[in-house]
C-alpha cells in the first residue's frame, strides 16, 4: 500500500485560527504544517498536545488527533499516552510559562525520562494569553504589567535546564527564520527519545522586538550564531568571527586574529554535554546566541519501550495474566 | 497433641501490641492468614504510628494490631479485646482499657525494666499494679530472654537474635488458640529462604513460643474457635488494597484493555501500586510520577489514547488532582480515581481512618463538575466496585471516584473467589474509521448521552479535545451562553441518569419502621452489627448501606421517608448527612466521629437506642 501524499494544506484543520495578527506562532504553524508531511507519519498517527498559553491553543488548529489541556501539565499527558500507545507521534507545544513556571516540574522529568516525543516552546518571553505579566524568561530589569519597577527574577533558560536533565535532544530556532525552524522540526522528530526545541516567538503585542536582535534578519548574522555538527562556530555578516574555547570559557574572537584551527568545532553527539551547556549559557548582548541543535544523542532507551519492554519481559516469563490462576496463588481453603 | 484443657469459644478478639520495630503488623498478618485458613472468619484492624520509626518505646510509638477470629460470620475486628499481647509498658497503658474485665493479659516481662517506664511516662511497674493483677488474667513471660535461648545455637547477634521474639509470641498466641504453625513456618521458609540461619532462628523462637505454652504451668487451658458457617467456596483472606487492584486487574480483563496506572505515592494508597506492579503479565503499566498532577494527568493521556487508566491517591493528592479531574470530566474520557481516605485536612493524621473526602469527592473541583462516585463497604468489597467503576466509566465517558479509607485499605477478611468466567464482560466499542467526506462529530451522544471514545490512530475520525467549552455535537471551541448552559446541563443529565442503571438501595430489616441508619464505606460492619443487635432485641431499626454515593440509588428519597427518623453515622462531622438533607429534606441526625479511628459497635448501638420511641422523652 502506497500512502497518499500529503501536503501541508492537509494538516489543517477547519478552525479559524485566532491569534493577534502578527503574532509569531503564525509561523510556526505554518513551519509544522508544511514539515508533517516529509515524516510520512499519517494525520491519524499524529497527536498534539499543548497546555494553557496562547501558544497552546496550536493543536485546535491541527488536523490530527490533539489534546488542549490544563497549564503547564502537556507533559504528562503526553507521557501517558506514548507509554501507552508507541505507535504514535507525539508533539507538546508549550510556551515558556506554561513549560517552565507552573509546568517546570514536568518539563525536568519528561526530558530526564526519556518518552519518545518532541516539545516545542515557543518563547516569548512574556505571558501572552494573560496579558503581559513577566515570564521566567523575561530579562532582568524588564518592565511588564506585573514588574511596573522592573523584574527581579533572574531568568532562566530552558536549554539549560533541559541538558541539566540530561536531555537527549535539544535545540533552539527562530519564528522569523522559517527554513531553519523546518530543518530543526525535522530533526527534531527524527530523534528517538525526548526532543525539545525551544523557538524564539515575537509576541508583537506584549513583548514586541524582545528578540529582535535575533529574528530580524538585519541583526541576526552579528548576534545569532548557528549551528552544525563538525563545523567550527562562526558568525557574524561575512563570517568574519568565531568562537573558542579557552581554558573553560567561552570566547569571541575574530577570525582575522586567529587560526581556525583553533575555532570550537560543534560536537552534537557529545554524551558530555558540558560543552553544550556552555552553549546554551551564551547570551546577548554578552555573546552571540546560539541556534541549531545543541545535542542530540542517540541509542538512550526511552521510557516507552522500557515500560512495555517490561511487559514483554512478564509475559515471557510468566505467560499472559489468568484470574483464575491470581486468585488462587497464596493460601486459600475450601468452605464445603 | 496438648494435655491441657481445650475450651471451646464461639470468637476470640485479640490485639498485638508493642514498639514499631517490634514486628507487630507481621503477628497479626499471620494470625489472620492462619486463622482464616482454620476457616474462622475474620476481621481486622493495624494501627500504626505514622512514623517509620516513632521514638522507640514511647506512647507515641505503639504500634497495634487486632483481629477477630469467629465461629459466626462476624464484620468489624471487634469493641472489646478478649486478650491483649503487650511487648513494653507504653503499649499496655495506651491499650489496657479496652481489654475486658477477666481477659488475658500476655506481657513480655522482658521488655518492663526501668528504662522502659521512664520511656511510657509511668512511676512504677504496670505489672505490679493490684488493679490490673485483679482485673485481668496476667501472664509474665521473658519473651526476650526465652527467645534468645531458642536461637542461641543459630550464632545471630544479641540484635537479630532479638528480633525473633514477635515469633516467639506469635508462637505462644497460636498454642493459645490453637492455631496450626504450618502457615508461618511456609511464610518463614518463603520469607527468609535466602538467609537460612534468619529463617532457622525465626522458626525456633515460634515452636519455643508454642512449646512454652504448651508445658509451663502458667496456661490452664487453651481456646479453640471453630470454623465458621460461611457460604461453599474457596476463600482466601484479602485486605482491601489488595482487592482493589486485583479488581483493577480483572475490569481490564473483562472489558479486553491493558492497564495503566498513574500515580505518586502517599499512604494509605501506595500498597495498590505495590501490588499493581506485580502483575505487568496482564498488560499492568504503571507509572510512578513526580507527583500527583502528572500521575493523574498521565492517566487522561492514557485514557485518551484508548487504554484502561486509572489513579489513585489519598486526600491531600486528591486535592492536586483536582484540575485534571475537572478536565477529565469536560474531555469525557473513562477512567477511574480512587481516593483511599485517611484523617485530614491537609496532612491530618496519614495513618488514620477517616471520612471526611466526600464532600471533596462531589463539589471538589471548579465549575459545574460532577463525577460519578462509589464506595467500598468492606476489604473484599473493593473487587466488586472497582470493577463497578469501571463499568460506569465506560458506559458514561466520564472519570468515576471510588471512596475507599484506611480501614478499608488495611483491614483484611476472608474472600470468596469469583469464578473468571461468571463476572461479566465489560463491553467497549471504539468507533471505527471514518469516511473521508463525513465530518467526524466526537461530541455526538448516544442514549446514556455518552459520547464516542474515538482514539488516536483511527483514520477519518481526527479530532480536538480541551478544557474549553465545547461546541454540543463538533466538539469545536465554543463561547456561545446558551450551548453552555445545554452542555453543563448535559453533563450533570449524563451522571444523574446513572441512577436509572444502579441496583435500587436495599436494606437489612424492614422497609420501614422507627429508625433507618444510612452508612457509607468502612463503617459498614460496625453499622450492621450493631442494628442486627438492635433488631435482636426487639427495635424496628433498619439498615441501608450506601455504595452507589453519586448519583444515589433513585429509591433512596422514598426510603428515608418511610422511617421516623433517620441516623447517619459517619467518620466526619456530618458529609452524608448533609447531602440526605438538602437533596430529599429529609432530617436525618448525625453521628459524627473525627477520632481517626472506627465505630466501635457499643458506640454505634448507644446512639442508635438514644432516638429510638422509647427512649424519646414524651
Ligand atoms: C492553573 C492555572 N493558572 C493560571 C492560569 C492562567 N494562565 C493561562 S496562560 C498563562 C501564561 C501563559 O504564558 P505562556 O506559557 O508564556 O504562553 P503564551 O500565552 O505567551 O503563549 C497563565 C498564567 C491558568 N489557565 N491555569
Ligand atoms: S498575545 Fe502575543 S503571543 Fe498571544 S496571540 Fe497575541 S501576539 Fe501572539
Amino acid at each position: 500500500m502506497t500512502l497518499p501524499i500529503l501536503k501541508a494544506a492537509d494538516f489543517a484543520s477547519d478552525q479559524d485560527v485566532r491569534w493577534c495578527p502578527g503574532c509569531g506562532d503564525y509561523s510556526i504553524l505554518a513551519q509544522m504544517k508544511k514539515v508533517l508531511p516529509d515524516l510520512g507519519v499519517p494525520r491519524e498517527k499524529t497527536v498534539f498536545i499543548s497546555g494553557i498559553g496562547c501558544s497552546s491553543r496550536f493543536p485546535y488548529y491541527m488536523n490530527t488527533y490533539g489534546m488542549h489541556s490544563i497549564h503547564g501539565r502537556a507533559p504528562t499527558f503526553a507521557t501517558g499516552l506514548k507509554a501507552t500507545r508507541p505507535d504514535l507521534m507525539v508533539w507538546v507545544i508549550t510556551g515558556d510559562g506554561d513549560a517552565l513556571s507552573i509546568g517546570g516540574n514536568h518539563f525536568i522529568h519528561v526530558l530526564r525520562r526519556n518518552v519518545d516525543l518532541n516539545i516545542v516552546l515557543f518563547n516569548n518571553r512574556i505571558y501572552g494569553l494573560t496579558k503581559g505579566q513577566y515570564s521566567p524568561t523575561t530579562s532582568e530589569g524588564q518592565v511588564t504589567k506585573s514588574t511596573p519597577m522592573g523584574s527581579i527574577d533572574h531568568p532562566l533558560s530552558p536549554l539549560s535546564v533541559a541538558l541539566a536533565a540530561e536531555a537527549t535532544f535539544v535545540a533552539r530556532s527562530i519564528d522569523a527564520h522559517v527554513k531553519h525552524l523546518g530543518m530543526v522540526l525535522k530533526r527534531a522528530a527524527e530523534h528517538k527519545g525526548t526532543s525539545l526545541v525551544e523557538v524564539y516567538q515575537n509576541c508583537n503585542v506584549f513583548n514586541d522586538g524582545a528578540m529582535a536582535y535575533a529574528q530580524e534578519r538585519k541583526q541576526r548574522a552579528e548576534n545569532v550564531v548557528e549551528l552544525e555538527h563538525g563545523k567550527p562556530l562562526v558568525f557574524g555578516k561575512d563570517s568574519e568571527k568565531g568562537i573558542r574555547l579557552v581554558g573553560n570559557h567561552l570566547q569571541v574572537v575574530e577570525r582575522s586574529e586567529v587560526p581556525d584551527d583553533d575555532l570550537l568545532i560543534h560536537d552534537e553527539k557529545d554524551p558530555n554535554p558540558s560543552i553544550q551547556m556552555m552553549l546554551a549559557r551564551m547570551r546577548y548582548p554578552e555573546m552571540p546566541e546560539p541556534i541549531g541543535v545543541l545535542r542530540d544523542v542517540q541509542n538512550i532507551a526511552t521510557y516507552d519501550d522500557q515500560i512495555n519492554d517490561q511487559v514483554t519481559q512478564a509475559r515471557q516469563a510468566r505467560g499472559e495474566g489468568d484470574l483464575q490462576a491470581l486468585f488462587t496463588s497464596g493460601d486459600t481453603w475450601v468452605v464445603d | 497433641m496438648t494435655n491441657k484443657d481445650v475450651k471451646s469459644v464461639t470468637g476470640i478478639t485479640v490485639r498485638l501490641a508493642g514498639d514499631s520495630g517490634d514486628g507487630m503488623q507481621l503477628l497479626g498478618t499471620q494470625l489472620t492468614n492462619t486463622s482464616a485458613l482454620a476457616g474462622n472468619d475474620v476481621a481486622t484492624f493495624p494501627d500504626f504510628p505514622a512514623e517509620i520509626r516513632a521514638p522507640r518505646g514511647t506512647r507515641a510509638g505503639v504500634s497495634g494490631f487486632q483481629v477477630q477470629f469467629a465461629k459466626e460470620e462476624i464484620f468489624t475486628p471487634g469493641d472489646t479485646l478478649d486478650a491483649l499481647v503487650v511487648m513494653n509498658p507504653a503499649a499496655l497503658v495506651t491499650n489496657i482499657g479496652d481489654l475486658r474485665k477477666g481477659g488475658i493479659l500476655i506481657a513480655n516481662e522482658d521488655g518492663f525494666t526501668e528504662k522502659d517506664f521512664k520511656l511510657a511516662k509511668v512511676d512504677a511497674n504496670p505489672l505490679e499494679a493490684t488493679v490490673i493483677n485483679d482485673s485481668y488474667r496476667l501472664f509474665r513471660v521473658n519473651m526476650t530472654d526465652l527467645t534468645r535461648k531458642a536461637v542461641s545455637e543459630h550464632g545471630l547477634s544479641p540484635k537479630v537474635a532479638d528480633r525473633c521474639k514477635n515469633f516467639f509470641a506469635m508462637g505462644l498466641v497460636y498454642w493459645l488458640f490453637g492455631r496450626s504453625l504450618d502457615p508461618t513456618l511456609r511464610f518463614i521458609e518463603a520469607k527468609f529462604g535466602k538467609k537460612p540461619d534468619v529463617a532457622a532462628a525465626n522458626e525456633a523462637a515460634l515452636r519455643a513460643g508454642w512449646a512454652y505454652g504448651e508445658t509451663t504451668e502458667a496456661f490452664g487451658e487453651s481456646y479453640q474457635v471453630e470454623a465458621a458457617e460461611l457460604e461453599p467456596g474457596t476463600y482466601r483472606n484479602i485486605m482491601g488494597n489488595q482487592a482493589l487492584a486485583w479488581g483493577l486487574v480483572a475490569a481490564s480483563k473483562l472489558s479486553n484493555k491493558e492497564l495503566f496506572y498513574g500515580t505518586y505515592p502517599i499512604t494509605p494508597a501506595s500498597d495498590i501500586l505495590h501490588e499493581l506492579t506485580k502483575h505487568k503479565n496482564f498488560g499492568v503499566r504503571t507509572f510512578q510520577a513526580e507527583d500527583e498532577i502528572a500521575a493523574v494527568c498521565a492517566t487522561i493521556g492514557a485514557a485518551f489514547g484508548g487504554t484502561m487508566a486509572v489513579t489513585a491517591s489519598s486526600g491531600p493528592g486528591i486535592a492536586l488532582k483536582a484540575e485534571a479531574m475537572g478536565l477529565g470530566m469536560m474531555l469525557e474520557l473513562p477512567m477511574v480515581v480512587i481516593n483511599v481516605q485517611r484523617g485530614g485536612p491537609s496532612t491530618g493524621l496519614p495513618t488514620k481512618t477517616e471520612q471526611s473526602d466526600l464532600l471533596q469527592s462531589m463539589f471538589g473541583r471548579n465549575g459545574e463538575s460532577p463525577l460519578p462516585i462509589v464506595a467500598p463497604r468492606s476489604p473484599g468489597d473493593c473487587f466488586d466496585m472497582a470493577i463497578e467503576a469501571w463499568r460506569i466509566a465506560v458506559e458514561c465517558m466520564v472519570p468515576v471516584m471510588i471512596l475507599s479509607d484506611g480501614y478499608i485499605a488495611n483491614g483484611s477478611e476472608p474472600w470468596k473467589l469469583p469464578e473468571p468466567n461468571e463476572l461479566s464482560e465489560i463491553k467497549i466499542e471504539h468507533p471505527e474509521a471514518g469516511e473521508p467526506d463525513e465530518p467526524f462529530l466526537p461530541y455526538l451522544r448516544d442514549e446514556n448521552l455518552s459520547r464516542p471514545w474515538a482514539i488516536p490512530g483511527t483514520e477519518g475520525l481526527m479530532h480536538r479535545v480541551g478544557g474549553l467549552e465545547k461546541q454540543h455535537e463538533t466538539g469545536n471551541v465554543s463561547y456561545d451562553p446558551a450551548n453552555h448552559q445545554l452542555m453543563v446541563q448535559t453533563r450533570a443529565n449524563k451522571v444523574a441518569n446513572i441512577a436509572q442503571r444502579i441496583p435500587e438501595q436495599d436494606v437489612v430489616g424492614e422497609t420501614s419502621g422507627d429508625l433507618l441508619v444510612v452508612s457509607w464505606g468502612g463503617t459498614y460492619g460496625a453499622c450492621l452489627t450493631a442494628v442486627r443487635r438492635c433488631q435482636e432485641a426487639g427495635h424496628r431499626v433498619s439498615h441501608a448501606h450506601i455504595r452507589y454515593l453519586n448519583p444515589l440509588p433513585r429509591n433512596i428519597g422514598d426510603l428515608l421517608k418511610s422511617f421516623d427518623r433517620v441516623l447517619v453515622p459517619e467518620l466526619n462531622t456530618g458529609q452524608l448527612r448533609m447531602l440526605l438533607r438538602s437533596e430529599y429534606l429529609v432530617d436525618c441526625i448525625g453521628f459524627n466521629k473525627v477520632q481517626g479511628k472506627p465505630f466501635s459497635v457499643s458506640e454505634l448501638i448507644e446512639a442508635i437506642e438514644k432516638h429510638l420511641p422509647s427512649a424519646v422523652p414524651a
